[in-house]
């Protein structure tokens, strides 16, 4: 077979591929001191990867190659965008991080671009082979990454976790994976689709566990509850702007895989997803939330929070599924609440990051009277942690309108009650949210403050910061915005 | 002045105040007077603009909106920036501006510790933003974006600049300030309701759906649902889910346990505000929102409605007679005050509404000026307890004089505004819309006459502890200075506006005795 190769449909993970390629190069002639350009170099492949989404996008044309299994549809072009931005964002908060601890820089950006890489594969992906491979391109560098620090046993502790559980993961979706090819024989999601009605009643229970087993898989790497429990040691022990990157890039890499998945190869098999997701939501909420209000370090609590906001995303999928509606509101819904919560919970690390080199501690009660002594990162605090929350007009209102709509408009008893659980836990979120800022604004300072309380933050943070906030504020008052990329994902191409 | 009628005077008075607030933020930090001389200015030109709206208001149709705006906002969701004021929210909005000009002369002199003016203006701002939006949103969406807005303002006041007593609590391990336990109970005990009070409306917007366009737009919901487009349990769920988002807010009984503390603990200005403005947000949904879309329900809910605010105005009545801090109490009397404003509303007739709003006004002004005069004596004594104050009359006789007059307005002396609100609630139970219990809102008439008695008792008393008799021994010797003068600007309109209500009430009713009829009239064919 000859393929014909649209180069524009690629010209994104191939601008990626090259900076990978000049990261690794330069790394090799650079001298300790000059490491910081591979970053440098980091930053540019990122940001010059967006130009050819910006020309597809403007043409509004869908490709499809490679007999359909890779697509550039509005779906693709709007998360590859996401994981974009986002990647930029947490570049900008890695640069003064990891030139402070002075090891492996170059290596440090280059597997941060390889996982980019993977995810962006993955937004394109229509088959099962072509997804398993942007998925683990994906979550594969984090595995090292998260035990960056070397030194320290708890980032060591951080990656073994990661690692085995994320491998335990990987091999229950390729399980779950080679099921569903043997009993359907495609790999590609239409086949899969088209196939599915052909399968026996003897064979059902093999279909079943495949499905289940698939979604098991997604769970891990989304981290819904019960496959949570790396999420807080590995996010506690690893880097904070790699955490920043696996509570956004990697659990959004989850969703997208998941979504793409159960939207297009198993649309009509929502009486079996559909009550493992509703189950999956209203644990993930309940438990994580629940476990947040008890933690005191802050970044578990925005592990917990992580995990929660997981469950509240899958919330439109589980409750249209349940209820047997349509799923493209749904399917909206989960990504405009990606594209809100990416922003602002990179925002929340990007401030943690500033502000833990000023207090010096990861404790909450270490941060006590910080809008005294830092006002400006204190309100950057405020601004993210209760866009968190969904308080109005700022973004996370917004996503958890959407969610609500999404739940309200599938109807039926369980997707309500599903919409009451929601309901109480964005109550029982705003607690603990709330409770880093009255430490932060209504608690006293401690008398003496050490030298770094008055370390100013550099400048790529000060942009990171600058650009979530900017960001999390415009969408709140104009959601528009992001209900506009929501919807466009609904557009999206099953194959060619 | 045509610029003003298309939604450019409304817009004005909503936004003025939150690019105030950005400038303010501008202005360094050392320049205290230039700060209060801008956030002064700022509230004086968006007061003025709601004046204007008054005097280009048209009272011949006051049921109808006026000043509307209506554009496209998140198309995604059919969501408009709809807003305008008939002569229901009108009243309202003028108070709400009004407030807020005499909070900021107020707090002029008067800062709570951490002082830091130019913080607290600029939350003061920003929750004239949310409470005037709040008054002119007529999109569900948009209200319920202003009804959240100002929480956050209301938070960091009280949280900020409260009360740092401290106080050992149920359920906490150790001593904790007043202060923080009351932002958080505040907040999230309004977030509780306001949760599903969004449910409530995300379901009326689906069910709009069945009869076109789905909309949140609230004169087409209200024209569907006169027209009965909601019924049934999906009605009665929908009215439960608006009624816990409303009655938290108003605060009904057995909701209102926030208030009393937050109330106690909010810096003098923050409870000024709090009791103005802020309980009305709850009563005022409830007669734009709840009552006209789902008027069936409002039927159904009558009873149980009238009930709740009876307790709550026995209850109110005689918790204030257990307190011992004088704010804790007048917190308590507005428990027992929405309470008549509540059981006027739950009549649905135009005589209890209109009770309910001048109710609502009357209550702004009597327990704001309240906060205003117990914030500056415990200022001066640094105590409210109200064993430790006496003979108040003799050392601040101005203050003391005020005070005796507040308390006189708030029991509901008739010739003041306090009395309307009142009366007319009980009227309007006597004679409730028809087909409603009889037996039950003659009942409550009667316990809420008792309840009249009641609050005359309580506030009677607390006036007889704190201004009259001799000082206690630790006064004695010791000056006082009487009332300042941004005091007094900031509390003789409010008597003036107290007393002109009292003996004038259709300063209120002419602009809302039409829309109110009107309501009745389209909501249940009266």
């Amino acid at each position: 077979m000859t393929y014909t190769i649209d180069w524009l449909a690629v010209a994104p993970e191939l601008t990626v591929v090259a900076g990978i390629l000049v990261v690794l190069t330069l790394d090799l002639f650079l001298s300790r001191r000059d490491k910081y350009w591979t970053g440098v170099v980091a930053v540019l492949t990122v940001s010059l990867a967006v130009v050819p989404l910006i020309v597809m996008a403007a043409d509004d044309l869908t490709r499809a190659m490679f007999d359909g299994s890779f697509v550039v549809d509005d779906f693709a072009l709007v998360l590859k965008g996401l994981f974009l931005v986002a990647g930029y964002l947490v570049l900008l908060m890695s640069v003064t991080y990891i030139e402070s601890d002075r090891y492996y820089e170059g290596e440090y950006y280059l597997l941060l671009l390889v996982s980019i890489l993977g995810s962006l594969v993955l937004a394109s992906s229509r088959d099962l082979i072509l997804l398993f491979i942007g998925l683990e391109l994906t979550t594969g560098p984090l595995f090292l990454l998260a035990g960056w620090r070397k030194g320290d046993a708890k980032s060591n502790e951080a990656a073994l976790k990661y690692f085995i559980l994320g491998v335990l993961s990987t091999a229950m979706l390729l399980y779950g994976m080679s099921l569903v090819y043997g009993l359907t024989g495609s790999v590609r999601f239409v086949g899969i689709r088209e196939a599915i009605p052909a399968i026996g009643a003897a064979q059902e229970p093999a279909l079943v566990l495949g499905v289940l087993l698939m979604i098991v898989g997604f769970g891990f790497k989304v981290s819904a509850v019960p496959f949570h429990f790396w999420a807080p040691d590995t996010y506690e022990g690893a880097p904070t702007p790699v955490t920043a990157y696996l509570s956004v890039s990697s659990k959004t890499a989850g969703f997208v895989a998941m979504l793409s998945v159960v939207y297009l190869a198993f649309p009509d098999l929502t009486s079996i997803w559909g009550p493992a997701l509703w189950l999956l939501a209203a644990a993930s909420m309940t438990v994580a939330n629940l476990s947040a209000l008890r933690q005191r370090n802050i970044v578990r609590l925005l592990a917990y929070s992580s995990v929660a906001h997981a469950g509240f995303m899958l919330v439109p999928f589980a409750g249209a599924a349940v209820a047997g509606q349509a799923l493209s509101e749904g399917l909206s819904a989960t990504v405009t609440y990606l594209v809100i919560y990416a922003l602002m919970n990179l925002g929340a690390f990007a401030v943690v990051i500033a502000g833990a080199r000023r207090t010096g501690t990861g404790d909450i009660e270490g941060w006590a009277g910080f809008g005294s002594y830092a006002p400006r990162q204190g309100i950057l605090l405020v601004v993210f942690f209760l866009s968190l929350a969904g308080i109005p007009p700022l973004a996370g209102w917004f996503a958890k309108f959407v969610m609500f709509q999404a739940v309200i408009a599938a109807g039926g008893t369980a997707a309500v009650w599903l919409a009451v659980i929601a309901a109480l836990n964005s109550v029982i979120a705003f607690f603990y949210y709330a409770r880093v800022v009255k430490t932060v604004w209504m608690d006293p300072a401690p008398a003496e403050l050490g030298e770094e309380a008055t370390a100013p933050a550099t400048g790529a943070l000060r942009l990171a910061m600058g650009l979530a906030a900017v960001a999390v504020v415009v969408i709140g008052v104009f959601p528009g915005i992001s209900a506009f990329f929501g919807d466009a994902t609904t557009r999206i191409l099953n194959g060619g | 002045m045509e610029w003003f009628d298309n939604g450019w005077g409304l817009t004005l008075i909503v936004f003025l105040p939150v690019v105030g607030a950005m400038v303010l933020a501008a202005i360094p930090k050392a320049k205290e007077s230039a700060q209060k001389w801008w956030a002064l200015l700022v509230s004086l030109v968006v007061f003025v603009l709601s004046l204007v709206a008054v005097a280009r208001f048209d009272f011949g149709s006051a049921k109808e909106f006026q000043f509307e705006a209506n554009l496209p906002w998140i198309k995604a969701i059919g969501s408009n920036y709809h807003i305008g004021v008939d002569g229901i929210s009108l009243p309202l909005l003028v108070l709400s501006t009004f407030m807020m000009v005499l909070a900021i002369i107020y707090s002029w002199d008067h800062w709570e510790e951490p002082r830091n003016p130019k913080a607290f203006l600029m939350l003061m701002l920003v929750l004239a933003t949310g409470m005037n939006g709040t008054f002119v949103a007529l999109d569900l969406v948009l209200f319920f974006i202003f009804f959240e807005l100002v929480l956050l303002p209301m938070y960091f006041m009280i949280g900020i600049w409260g009360d740092k007593q401290l106080r050992r609590l149920p359920g906490f391990g150790r001593e904790v300030e007043m202060r923080l336990y009351a932002a958080i109970k505040f907040f999230l005990f309004t977030l509780f309701g306001s949760a599903f009070m969004l449910l409530g409306f995300l379901a009326l917007y689906f069910r709009s759906g069945d009869f076109g366009e789905r909309t949140f737009d609230i004169p087409e919901l209200i024209a569907l649902g006169s027209n009965g487009a909601f019924t049934g349990t999906f009605a009665w769920l929908v009215f439960g889910a608006l009624f816990l988002g409303f009655a938290v807010k108003v605060p009904m009984w057995p909701l209102h346990t926030w208030l009393p503390d937050a109330h106690t603990a909010a810096p003098t200005v923050g409870s000024v505000l709090l009791a103005a403005i802020l309980l009305k947000l709850g009563s005022y949904g409830f007669i734009r929102i709840s009552i006209p879309i789902l008027p069936e329900m409002a039927r159904q809910w009558a009873p149980a409605i009238a009930i709740l605010a009876v307790i709550a105005i026995i209850y109110g009545s005689l918790a204030c007679l257990a307190q011992t801090d004088m704010k804790r109490l007048i917190a308590f009397s507005s428990v027992g005050h929405m309470g008549f404003v509540m059981l006027g509303i739950a009549t649905l007739t135009d005589v209890g509404l209109n009770a309910s709003i001048i109710g609502m006004v009357a209550h702004g002004l009597i327990t704001g000026l309240l906060f205003f005069l117990a914030g500056s004596m415990s200022h001066r004594y640094h105590t409210r307890e109200m064993a430790r104050l006496g003979g108040n009359q003799k050392l601040m006789p101005i203050l003391g004089g005020i005070l005796a007059f507040t308390v006189m307005a708030s029991l509901g002396l008739p010739g003041l505004a306090g009395f309307w609100g009142e009366f007319m609630a009980l009227l309007g139970a006597y004679q409730p819309l028809d087909g409603l219990n009889l037996g039950v809102f003659r009942t409550a008439m009667v316990i809420g006459a008792i309840g009249t008695v009641l609050t005359a008792g309580y506030m009677l008393w607390m006036l007889q502890k704190v201004n009259l008799g001799e000082p206690g021994e630790e006064w004695v010797g010791r000056s006082f200075r009487d009332a300042d003068r941004f005091e007094l600007t900031a509390w003789v309109p409010l008597v003036i506006l107290i007393v002109v209500i009292g003996v004038y009430p259709k300063v209120v009713f002419g602009a809302t005795n039409d829309a109110v009829t009107a309501l009745i009239q389209t909501a249940f064919g009266g």
